[in-house]
């Protein structure tokens, strides 16, 4: 179908229900005798927890309970799973100490949760839990992983020596030792990337419920219901899962945060069934600031051997990675097989070795935020790339160049595990060259400079990986489970299509793409097509949606699904049009005796299948419903050009970001109206990291940023417009073609960003400056270097 | 209990509420009209805003009794009764200036207001400023900003000033 | 948000006479500081006593006085003619304050008694040397501000207008922004007029708001950017944070004063 299916930047379907409020987010769903949690959580950063004395909070006005650890613990509720177990370099597994729903013994960081109060009214709630009276014992704390390291840093977990979660390692460290030894050059460049807080303008949100035949509901704020019915069914309240029923309705964004299974998502339908009424929790932001997992936090050195004309000989990389207080869900794989598998790039360096120690610490626990992993990586070799052209009076561009995987090198195997399938670096860069008008940008420098202002120009040519992931290579590194994804495509008796997709939308968009693909194969329109997600009570099974994988993965799926149903329909139009199946064809939406005018619609096909009056019910079953389970054969490269350019007010440092484009290759584009789309949110993400935001703490993890008083989120006048172009090297293993572009606006711009603002400093003797390049960062630079003057 | 009195969405309701029962409170959890959203509690993220008597105001920083005798308009009134979009709406839709949906409500009541006050026309930029009240996570407000420019004709009912632009 | 008694009287004297009745009870204004400090439990006031309906939202404009109402909101302050005619940067700095949708509920009065260290109309009305009438007294602006959080205000004492002298020569407002809040991280207000010339400086100072005096002087001698840019504010008396620190600010101030002393001239 042309206009409407692949391709067509058609409106959303969503849209509707969501421009006139009536979106069904978990806050807007009330459930009848509906009773709410408050959740008091702790104040310190780290302290013993010597009591809790529930009895004034228990005995106020409207409190139906008051729960603690040791109630939990006293039922037999288990602690939070870790899904990716991780080995050391000595093959030994990371330790992985409890993950309690509720503190027990220790508060580990400000915002672990201590006890619930659950009352009549969200206020009886709060106001109960001011009566708790909490006994702590302060301990000392520490919040930076460089801190954490050290020789008699406080154990956040007593049991954890040197508070090393891990000491992991990958590639061929006898290789990368022996390039470097005859390199010419080598450049080492220590850097870090900044933690950030998520910040889904939905607040979390849970209400538990139970009936009186011991079923359970769950409506929550989650990228990935089944998941989370799977890990608290199984490891934490060991409900069956046939008698736990998760739900995920509209959720206002994720970008990684939900994609976790949370203790109030526990507590809530534990609580429920206690109390035999649904229980209600919602956070405020400021709970957010310190419950939400957070992203990134990497303290990295890496260092590049290269010979005399700039070819790259080997990478070296040692990176800290700070998990917070408590492994999160897939806290664990983020630093490893989402970032140290990323190092080689777009570039082919021979050898390549990194080495990542995580860390425990006394701070919220750190997660897959929007790239995961992906951004430090992409981050460190395009700051690397920079500073190498800087120090040896290398061209920037030249350097890139010249080092890129050639496009005739595909499949490229890189040193780092990964199998790139397709890509083309030359033609994105040339693209965004052109279209930012690097070639003019020394004019625009000139006549800022006359106008007061410092003009920089920065390229980042970036490579992700996303579409995961194959199950049996993840599970040979250490996931604890499997990661397809799976479609039910159920015809209904008149034509039109219920598809009911493991994957789950929460902006992306997947009513109308999801649709866009069937409509496209079963040639009928979007409007005949409905999306069912969200909800494992409707859908046999699914992943989720995080790792720009839900085309990739949970839309091969559908395809697979639809393959089969064109299969089945073939055999039914063949016995009605009495031809043999392997002459029947399928096209626009018909079934036609090839060669011949004989056909029969696919709506005609769909009645016979529920009205088999004349069919061949001896070979086939009736009904036209299909599910598939798709498992990707590889992981997709969705990789591009960035290219930001900024100014910067020489009196006050303020950098601007005044004009930034992207040229992205995510493989074959569905709706390049939403495509933009993302790519836009993403690189306002990125933009954000490189210039504002920042979870900044004490040195004993008290959170100083805490809320949109000081956590600095991007706001319509801190972005520029942003030119997206896109570049279609096809996926070569996925049905669709389709890489993923969930991610790359986040991953490919802030090196571009950082790359501009030392750009427009290059008279102060400036090699490198740390996110975020704040206006303060900027004016001490300014103030400490005077301006280098050209040679004479 | 005190009571208060106020039309939203050309509807007149009396409503009981404690002193502290804010005015998104009242819409969410007493009229049922969830559309309006709360995405923060220091007044920054703009996912609460409604109009009172005409003026766009963050209905988690004003008091339910403060609306007293007052006209509110939420997001959900601001749709003809047979369905027609509000041209700010509309040009949402056609522009893809929403993703999750969690602050569009906000963000076209912000954007409504923002319009109804500049006859004289807005450039990007003050489009841009004008929003400031007004937090989104997915857009990058790229595709927003398209949309309030487009809205605007709609609205005055002429081009937008080639000044402005 | 703990529970009170919400009351909205009618006139300035059955206002002061429940505030009279109550230690705990306090005044509401626009509500745009105190509803969300009230929403983190950090005050629990017994009452709340609604401003609104006292007749407090006007402007005027005698000879010699601009006259701000106490319940005035900086949206209409920033359209009103009459300030733009009389004193358009403190218009502008009325439109700059918060968003759009705090400017359509928060007052004037309710931004004086709150005196938030990193307020802008603190700066306007120091800068400016205007005069805060309560429901008992005149007070000077150089008399009103003591430190952050802290006025001349006594309990139970309304603000009802503010007056502004005229005519105002030259003045402009700059204001460097906290980049998360919004508000100022340094605001520079200068001004030269009835009260002489002056520059209030806001979000810097650790009591609150203050006049620079050395930048006053030169200033008076000559009204131009240059004649203040070697001017430093010693940095030991300002605030430092995760925003600025001191010499930061220091520097800030020195800027945002040079740009104002520019955009009056």
């Amino acid at each position: 179908m042309g206009f409407e299916g692949i391709g067509a930047a058609v409106k959303r379907k969503e849209d509707a229900r969501f421009l006139a409020g009536r979106g069904n987010y978990v806050d807007d769903i009330n459930r009848p005798g509906q009773v709410y949690a408050y959740i008091k959580r702790s104040d310190r950063p780290h302290a013993r927890l010597k009591g809790i004395d529930t009895r004034k909070a228990a005995a106020a006005p409207g409190v139906l309970a008051v729960y603690t650890g040791a109630d939990l613990a006293a039922d037999g509720v288990g602690g939070l799973p870790c899904g990716w177990q991780i080995h050391n370099k000595d093959g030994s597994p990371m330790a992985e100490p409890p993950h309690p729903v509720l503190a027990v013994g220790k508060v580990r960081h400000v915002g672990d949760p201590v006890a619930v109060v659950i009352a009549e009214t969200k206020q009886q709630a709060k106001d109960a839990a001011e009566l708790l009276e909490i006994d702590y014992e302060d301990l000392p704390g520490v919040a930076a992983s460089t801190d954490a390291i050290k020789p008699g840093a406080p154990l956040v977990h007593d049991d954890v020596p040197g508070n090393i979660c891990y000491d992991w390692h990958i590639g061929d460290k006898a290789a990368v030792d022996a390039a470097f030894a005859r390199a010419k050059h080598v450049v080492k460049l220590e850097l870090t990337n900044n933690r950030l807080v998520p910040n889904a303008m939905e607040p979390r949100a849970a209400i538990g419920e139970c009936d009186v035949t011991g079923n359970y509901t769950l409506y929550t704020t989650s990228q990935n219901p089944h998941v989370i019915r799977l890990l608290m069914g199984a490891f934490v309240l060991h409900i069956p899962e046939h008698q736990l029923r998760v739900i995920a309705p509209d959720v206002g964004g994720g970008f990684g945060s939900k994609i976790y299974h949370y203790a109030e998502e526990a507590i809530v339908t534990w609580a429920a069934g206690k109390l035999r009424r649904p229980v209600k929790w919602t956070a405020e932001r400021s709970e957010s600031f310190i419950s939400d997992a957070q992203g990134r936090d990497h303290v990295t050195t890496a260092e590049m051997a290269l010979d005399e004309q700039g070819n790259f000989l080997a990478l070296r990389v040692s990176t800290l990675a700070n998990m917070g207080a408590y492994l999160s869900t897939f806290a664990t794989s983020i630093p490893t097989y989402l970032y140290a598998t990323l190092l080689a790039g777009v570039y082919k360096t021979p050898a390549i070795y990194a080495e990542v120690k995580a860390v425990f610490t006394n701070t919220v626990p750190v997660d897959a935020y929007r790239g995961a992993g992906r951004p430090e990586a992409a981050y460190l070799l395009e700051r690397l790339v920079d500073v190498i052209a800087h120090d040896l009076g290398f061209d920037r561009i030249e350097l890139r160049r010249k080092n890129f995987i050639p496009p005739d090198a595909f499949p490229y195997q890189t040193p780092v595990a990964l199998q790139y399938d397709s890509g083309n670096y030359q033609v994105t860069l040339e693209k965004a060259l052109q279209a930012a008008d690097f070639a003019g940008f020394e004019e625009r420098r000139r006549q800022a400079r006359a106008r007061g202002k410092l003009r920089g120009i920065g390229v980042s040519t970036y490579l992700e990986a996303c579409g995961i992931a194959p199950s049996a290579v993840a599970g040979a590194l250490g996931a604890r489970a499997g990661l397809y994804e799976v479609a039910n495509v159920r015809v209904n008796p008149t034509g039109d299509v219920t598809v009911f997709t493991g994957a789950h939308s929460h902006g992306q968009g997947h009513e109308t793409t999801f649709a866009q693909v069937v409509a496209e194969r079963l040639g009928i329109s979007i409007a005949q097509v409905d999306v069912v997600h969200g909800d494992t009570g409707r859908i046999p099974f699914g992943m989720g949606t995080y790792g720009s994988r839900s085309l990739a993965v949970g839309g091969s799926a559908i395809v697979k699904a639809l393959d089969k149903i064109i299969a089945k329909g073939k055999r039914i139009a063949a016995h009605l049009l009495e031809a043999s199946v392997d002459d029947i064809e399928f096209k626009d939406g018909k079934f036609t005796v090839a060669g011949t005018d004989k056909s029969k619609t696919f709506a005609e096909i769909a009645l016979t299948a529920y009205v088999p009056h004349n069919y061949p019910i001896e070979e086939l079953e009736p009904g036209l419903e299909e599910t598939a389970f798709y498992d990707p054969k590889n992981f997709t490269f969705p990789g591009g050009c960035h290219v930001c350019e900024v100014e910067i007010d020489i009196e006050t440092g303020t950098p601007k970001v005044v004009n930034f484009v992207a040229v992205d290759d995510i493989g074959r584009v569905i709706n390049p109206m939403i495509v933009e789309g993302q790519v836009h949110g993403g690189v306002a993400q990125g933009i954000g990291q490189a210039l504002l935001e920042h979870a900044v703490y004490d040195s004993q993890g008290q959170l100083l940023s805490g809320s949109y008083m000081d956590y600095v989120m991007p706001r319509a006048d801190n972005l520029p417009s942003i030119h997206v172009g896109t570049e279609s090297t096809l996926c070569t293993h996925n049905p669709l073609g389709v890489k993923g572009v969930g991610e790359v606006g986040a991953i490919g711009s802030p090196p571009a960003v950082i790359n501009a603002i030392v750009d427009a400093l290059r008279d102060y003797g400036v090699r490198h400056i740390d996110m975020p390049a704040t206006a303060e960062k900027i004016w001490s630079i300014i103030q400490a270097h005077q301006p280098r003057m050209a040679a004479e | 209990m005190p009571q208060v009195t106020l039309t939203v969405n050309g509807k007149r309701h009396t409503v009981e509420v404690e002193g502290r029962t804010l005015l998104v409170e009242l819409l969410r959890e007493k009229l049922g009209l969830t559309g309006t959203h709360v995405g923060c509690d220091t007044s920054q993220c703009g996912a609460c805003v409604v109009h009172v008597n005409g003026d766009s105001v963050k209905s988690c920083t004003m008091l339910a009794l403060q609306a007293d005798g007052a006209s509110v308009t939420t997001i959900e009134g601001l749709a003809k009764p047979d369905g027609t979009l509000h041209p700010m709406q509309e040009m949402f839709r056609e522009h893809h200036a929403l993703q999750c949906g969690f602050c569009t409500p906000g963000m076209v009541m912000s954007a409504i207001d923002l319009v109804n006050k500049h006859p004289e026309g807005l450039t990007e930029a003050q489009i841009r400023e004008g929003l400031e009240g007004n937090l989104c996570r997915c857009t990058g407000y790229h595709n927003i900003v398209k949309a309030v420019a487009a809205a605007w004709p709609l609205m005055h009912g002429k081009t937008m000033p080639a000044a402005a632009e | 948000m703990y529970d009170f008694a919400y009351h909205k009287p009618a006139s300035i004297a059955d206002a002061v006479a429940l505030l009279a009745g109550d230690p705990e009870a306090r005044p509401l204004a626009g509500g745009q500081t105190l509803i969300p400090v009230l929403k983190q439990r950090l005050n629990k006031p017994s009452k709340l006593i609604d401003l609104s309906g006292l007749g407090l939202n006007r402007i005027s404009v005698s000879g010699n006085a601009l006259s701000i109402g106490a319940m005035t909101p900086h949206a209409t302050v920033a359209n009103s003619a009459d300030v733009q005619r009389a004193i358009p940067a403190l218009a502008k700095l009325a439109g700059g304050i918060g968003d759009n949708q705090v400017r359509n509920r928060g007052t004037i009065g309710g931004s004086l008694a709150n005196n938030d260290p990193a307020a802008c109309y603190p700066a306007a009305v120091l800068g400016l040397g205007a005069t805060v009438v309560t429901n008992k007294r005149r007070i000077a602006a150089d008399d009103f501000f003591q430190g952050m959080f802290t006025t001349a205000l006594e309990p139970g004492e309304i603000i009802t207008e503010v007056v502004f002298p005229l005519p105002v020569e030259k003045a402009a407002y700059m204001k460097f922004a906290q980049p998360a809040s919004r508000f100022a991280l340094v605001g520079v207000f200068v001004a030269k007029g009835p009260a002489g010339v002056r520059v209030a400086v806001t979000g810097a100072g650790q009591n609150g708001v203050f006049r620079q005096r050395e930048m006053e002087a030169a200033l008076t001698a000559r009204f131009a950017p240059d004649a203040i840019a070697n001017i430093k504010t010693p940095p030991d008396q300002l605030n430092s944070d995760i925003h600025g620190s001191a010499e930061y600010r220091s520097h800030l101030i020195t800027v945002m004063a040079k740009r104002a002393v520019a955009a009056a001239a």
